[in-house]
């Protein structure tokens, strides 16, 4: 961070300093007031600062401290257990969807030649349809809102008779999503490594098949492990979903805490810092793997790889999101 | 399949509500987001650490938290978000303007989560530009702020432009979490009320939601495929 800003303008010199350090203190003062008047202020007014409120979360001799704890573990522990086996399937179906694509990918171009005709043509339409049915549901799936996928899961397995724990509905419906968006990063990791690659495989003779399990998954994986973790990051944020069908992680526990004592702002301001502090750690993980994998390949000097594509990072970043 | 008729008006309703939320949410995050940007970046220390702050905050917090901490935190705080009923833009999109102030909370809470990944965003393409650009910038004398407006940031839109319309496309899917906080008539909203509390087949309501997000999502997104691959090729 310090090196990019200083990109941006020299090295200050006295003058610049005191200017500096001037408005640093005359701007801390003011976020200093502002936030006093604009957060402790009407807080305190609305006795949001009490004791009464805090004192269950906070303070160890609170009567219900012990037993508060106590739920909002059990809720974090289904919230890391959803999101275990979510980030687990959605690696193996993701893994899975991006070979298969890189497949017929190539199968459709293939000329099939040594068969008849109409066999080698058919085949040829035979490969394009399942690239283009999984291309389709592939951008169908990573165009659905995951709360939308979550709440289908929980709402439609019922309805054709499959009747499943609330886990594994949220689990379903974060894979669906998740597995997708992993695919595409890992599909793009591996048709952004340099064609060499695989043609030097073919050249010593692997089979396809071998080629993309020792030669190109592996690669794919190293380059794309910083977007994989930040992957993470967001199937974590997401299994806070799992509140719209009474999953029973963090938030929901949260409901249920704030239902007896009666004090939301309290009770979410906890569960925001235990989230913030767990992703955080990992996010931090992930720029720590990306600098050193960086460095890595610095150093075996190997050519320069294509960058992922941005919309795909970022995507892996916000998701958004989102899927968040 | 006769839902997707006899429902059409709920369907195109519940998508109009969706879009106004998008349309209302990009405009606010677009605007806050550039401003957490350049706070981040400013070469005053309190500033930028509380840029940083915002980012990490609202960037390692999942949507619901802040979703709950509008709707359950702002009106124990006894507020109900009037300072959003502008008096133009409400005749346009009424839900600013009614009673039930859930609209206005959701609104809040997606401008405020999805700020903290446009001003990454911004950010990541002003990292694009080359340093030397500003390097050269500074040793031709200009400042700070001549720097920023008349080298990097004309520079940096292009570099943007991909990120921002991803951020922008998760925008549009967590949008769909408001039905669940009181909004009412949105497209995830439709989809529950239709299949519980109106008993209609599961399968034809879940096709026409999904059908309501993809037509938002999808061109967008092929859109920016194309946009990511020409800058490629100019690059």
């Amino acid at each position: 961070m310090s090196q990019q800003t200083s990109v941006l303008y020299d090295v200050p010199g006295p003058r610049q300093r005191r200017i500096t350090l001037i408005s640093s203190v005359v701007a801390g003062l003011v976020l200093l007031v502002g936030a006093y008047f604009l957060i402790y202020r009407p807080l305190d007014e609305k006795g949001q600062l009490s004791m009464e409120l805090w004192g269950p979360l906070v303070d160890p001799s609170n009567e219900n401290f012990s037993l508060v704890w106590e739920r909002i573990g059990l809720g974090f522990k289904n919230t890391l257990i959803a999101a275990a086996m979510a980030i687990v399937a959605s690696l193996v179906v993701g893994t899975l969807l991006a070979v298969l694509r890189i497949q017929l990918k190539s199968l459709s171009q293939r000329t099939f030649t040594g068969l008849a005709t109409p066999l080698a043509y058919l085949l040829r339409g035979l490969s394009w349809l399942l690239s283009a049915v999984t291309r389709v549901c592939v951008e169908v799936f990573r165009g659905l809102p995951v709360v939308l996928t979550i709440f289908f899961v929980a709402r439609g397995f019922p309805e054709f008779g499959v009747y499943l724990d609330n886990l594994w509905y949220l689990v379903i419906g974060l894979t669906v999503y998740n597995s997708v968006v992993i695919g595409e990063i890992l599909r793009s990791g591996m048709e952004g490594l340099p064609g060499g690659q695989a043609e030097a495989a073919s050249a010593i003779g692997l089979s396809p098949a071998q080629t993309t399990r020792m030669i190109l998954l592996p690669q794919a994986f190293r380059i794309m492990l910083p977007a994989l973790i930040s992957q993470l990051v967001v199937v974590l944020k997401d299994t806070s979903l799992g509140f719209i069908i009474s999953y029973e992680e963090t938030l929901n526990i949260g409901k249920q805490i704030i239902g007896a004592l009666e004090n939301p702002i309290q009770v979410y301001v906890v569960i925001a810092v235990l989230f913030i502090v767990v992703n955080y750690s990992l996010s931090k993980l992930a720029q720590y793997v990306q600098r050193r994998l960086a460095r890595g390949r610095k150093t075996a000097n190997t050519p320069a790889q294509n960058p992922p594509p941005a919309a795909l990072m970022s995507q892996a970043e916000g998701g958004a999101g989102t899927g968040f | 399949m006769n839902v997707l008729i006899d429902k059409f008006d709920v369907f195109a309703g519940g998508f109009w509500l969706t879009l106004q939320i998008c349309i209302l949410a990009a405009i606010g995050a677009l605007v806050l987001g550039a401003i957490v940007a350049v706070l981040r970046i400013s070469p005053v220390p309190p500033l930028r650490a509380l840029g940083t702050g915002y980012v990490n905050v609202f960037r390692n917090m999942p949507l619901t938290v802040v979703m709950f901490f509008a709707a359950f935190g702002l009106p124990a705080l006894g507020s109900n978000a009037d300072f959003l009923r502008i008096p133009v833009l409400d005749s346009l999109f009424t839900r600013l303007g009614t009673d039930l102030p859930y609209f206005r909370f959701a609104l809040i809470a997606l401008v405020l989560y999805t700020a903290a990944f446009v001003c990454e965003a911004l950010r990541s393409g002003v990292n694009a530009v080359p340093a030397g650009q500003a390097e050269a910038a500074r040793s031709l004398g200009l400042t700070f702020g001549q720097n920023l407006r008349y080298v990097v940031l004309p520079q940096s839109w292009k570099a943007s432009i991909v990120p921002l319309g991803s951020v922008i496309i998760a925008m549009i899917k967590n949008s769909a979490l408001v039905g669940f906080f009181g909004v009412v008539g949105d497209l995830s909203q439709s989809a529950d009320q239709l299949t519980s509390a109106e008993g209609y087949a599961f399968v034809p309501v879940a096709l026409g939601i999904s059908i309501g997000y993809l037509i938002m999502t999808v061109p967008l997104g092929t859109l920016l495929d194309r946009i990511e691959k020409r800058q490629a090729v100019a690059r």
